[in-house]
């Protein structure tokens, strides 16, 4: 098993004729049973025609009939990739994944309240992720698959490279993972945390989780809290906190790194990771060292 | 993005919040005039700077005659103004706001940010205006009311009038501070604000509710439907590095230590900055060149690096994924050569075509010191920059 999605996930990628969308739509195909998974892409300007062998349809209501799509990915321009989510969230599918960076926050704060109004079951992740794999099985998104191994460790992250990072670690000491998720790095978003760890903790072939966070925000710390009220001893979580050197009121790189209003430090989250059962390290080089040594 | 506090004050008239009538002044002169023009018998000077804390820091003072006007134009314009939020070395002052005086019954505070738990637009209020919000926050935060407004109708009538009674604004006023409110708020969602804050919101002798001061950040991935605040921005507000920088598409920023760090992605730039720190030493910068860098683009990171005089030694980690190592290890050796290298460089590299991009880098017959993984690359940098 493994959590979000499997090989039997259908996929269809909106953003299929765009130059990312066809790239990496092409690279996740190859991808283990890719070639089975990704069965629709959609844009209305070009529906009946084909990129690598995926039908394009006109809309993602239309390539769900046709296909029976349960999830898709979005690799649409920013000014335009949250009406892309609500297109996915009217279709009813199960889960949502924007690759998406750049989305303007209010753009975020509208399609988010729709969901929210609309009883929406649909998951979002994301926007401004990497995406989500599940080893050997399939990969959606823009993470290198080759770095990834089957087997029963979680890794939940706001960041892609720092993801492939401990992923990299993982599979460097012979432990596989179930699924890897990236849930973005924007204030904005939709999967969090504590989501992806329950999901985790409800998962039998997860035994142990990486969870790893940046400055900004309290997702983490949220996260931290649910677990010790929830699963303390169920399953152990270890974690990193990226950014203990950076200013406050700077913005590193992703919109929502930013301590502001003394909020949302590096050291705060790792301190209240720590009192939550949760171990940490100061050093991201030993990330799967740490884990290992908790199992 | 960051504007000045006269640009924020324009763009809230628009949507009906009342200010004082003022003026931006590029010299002593200008500021003379409009002071005349404004006519009255009180003034107010205010140097115009990104950063906060103006006021402590001597870059806002009251005249009571032209002479004083003249006199405190003439003081702040060109001054290096130092305030909490400057750093040491303060920030130059190249422009007035020349108001007309308030008569100040009572001082209070509004703010907007986007709450990330709600994911909603957040209205803060609070009745201690005038004083550093953060201090409030922390010593009496009940002293601080938050609405989180609904999207779909905007700040509505009753909460608007709620928040007003609740920081005390008198019965007589409540219908004025509403529509300020609101108006904050239209002002925030429909410019996409990240922040708007009004420290203080004054009531008058008269009972008139007035912004006395403004302050509007933005979201930088909203611009591009925002020419009249693209408008707005003020280079010499802005580190020459990051403006830089940006042209390439490069996310820099400076900070105070002497190693240099070049890396792909935001969380692996930061974990590579806490690494080096977590070793001894401090990072000169965040610098991510994102996911398809070329060596136009490392040729320039690595330019930018060196411009600062602080940077003795330069931390290269990349893990190549759909990037590939060879295609930066290419990039890193031309750069090092353009640039005549001259310090220390260690280079990290993990992911696709790893073992071509080393063979690389150690073929090129420049110094460059190779790493295994994070940790043994800031133990050679720091060891490499304070002479092993």
């Amino acid at each position: 098993m493994s959590i979000l999605i499997n090989k039997n996930t259908r996929v269809v990628t909106q953003g299929i004729t765009g130059k990312t969308g066809q790239f990496h739509t092409k690279m996740s195909k190859e991808y283990a049973n890719g070639a089975n998974c990704y069965v629709a892409g959609v844009n209305p300007k070009k529906a009946g025609e084909s990129y690598e062998g995926i039908p394009i349809f006109a809309s993602v209501k239309e390539a769900k009939k046709q296909t029976g799509v349960n999830t898709s990915v979005i690799y649409v321009p920013p000014p335009f990739a949250a009406a892309a989510i609500w297109e996915a969230v009217e279709a009813e599918l199960d889960l949502v994944i924007c690759i998406t960076e750049g989305i303007p926050v209010r753009d975020m704060v509208e399609v988010k309240d729709r969901m929210r109004k609309a009883g929406s079951k649909t998951v979002l992740c994301g926007p401004n992720c990497p995406g989500i794999i599940t080893p050997e099985e399939i990969k959606i998104g823009i993470m290198p698959g080759h770095i990834h191994m089957k087997g029963r460790i979680g890794v939940v992250s706001r960041s892609g490279t720092l993801t492939y990072e401990a992923v990299g670690q993982l599979s460097d000491l012979k432990l596989g993972q179930s699924t890897a998720v990236g849930i973005g790095g924007d204030p904005v978003n939709g999967l969090k945390h504590r989501e992806v760890l329950e999901l985790f903790m409800n998962d039998p072939d997860t035994d142990a989780v990486i969870m790893i966070g940046e400055i900004g925000g309290s997702d983490e710390e949220a996260a931290a809290e649910w677990y010790a009220k929830e699963c303390k001893n169920k399953k152990p979580v270890v974690g990193f906190i990226a950014g203990v050197t950076a200013p406050a009121g700077k913005r590193m790189g992703h919109a929502g790194a930013i301590i502001s209003g003394g909020k949302g430090t590096a050291q705060e989250k790792l301190a209240v990771m720590e009192a939550c059962g949760i171990r940490t390290t100061k050093n991201p080089a030993e990330m799967g060292k740490l884990l290992k040594s908790v199992l | 993005m960051k504007i000045h506090e006269y640009q924020g004050k324009e763009i809230l008239r628009k949507f009906g919040v009342a200010t004082p009538r003022g003026k931006a002044c590029f010299s002593v002169d200008e500021a003379v005039k409009a002071a005349e023009e404004l006519g009255g018998k009180v003034w107010v000077v205010k140097a115009q700077i990104h950063a906060g804390g103006r006021g402590k820091g001597g870059g806002v003072k009251v005249a009571k005659s032209m002479d004083e006007v003249r006199q405190y134009a003439g003081q702040i314009l060109g001054m290096q103004l130092k305030t909490h939020q400057t750093g040491p070395e303060g920030q130059k002052v190249r422009r007035l706001l020349v108001e007309e005086g308030a008569d100040i019954k009572k001082e209070l505070y509004v703010g907007m940010v986007v709450d990330r738990v709600t994911q909603k637009v957040c209205l803060m209020a609070s009745s201690e205006g005038g004083m550093d919000i953060e201090e409030v926050a922390a010593h009496t935060p009940e002293k601080i009311y938050k609405v989180f407004v609904d999207p779909a109708t905007g700040l509505k009538d009753v909460e608007a009038g709620d928040v007003a009674r609740k920081i005390g604004v008198p019965e007589a006023s409540v219908q004025q501070a509403r529509s300020v409110l609101q108006g904050l708020y239209k002002a925030f969602w429909e410019s996409d604000a990240s922040l708007a804050e009004i420290n203080p919101l004054i009531l008058t002798g008269d009972g008139k509710v007035i912004a006395l001061d403004a302050k509007m950040n933005f979201d930088s991935n909203a611009l591009f439907r925002h020419e009249d605040i693209v408008a707005m921005r003020d280079l010499d507000e802005e580190d020459p590095a990051e403006i830089e920088a940006s042209k390439f598409d490069l996310s820099y920023i400076s900070l105070d230590g002497n190693i240099g760090c070049l890396v792909n992605g935001a969380g692996l730039a930061m974990a590579t900055m806490d690494t080096i720190k977590l070793f001894g030493a401090e990072p000169a910068n965040f610098l991510d060149v994102g996911g398809g860098a070329t060596t136009e683009k490392v040729t320039e990171a690595f330019k930018l690096m060196l411009a600062n005089p602080k940077v003795k030694g330069i931390l290269v980690n990349i893990f190549g994924g759909i990037m590939k190592c060879d295609t930066i290890a290419t990039g890193v050796v031309a750069a090092a050569r353009e640039v005549h290298l001259s310090v220390p460089l260690v280079v990290r590299m993990r992911g696709t075509n790893e073992d071509i991009g080393k063979q690389i880098l150690k073929d090129s017959g420049l110094p460059i010191i190779s790493a295994s993984d994070m940790a043994d690359a800031a133990q050679k940098i720091v060891a490499a920059v304070s002479g092993k």
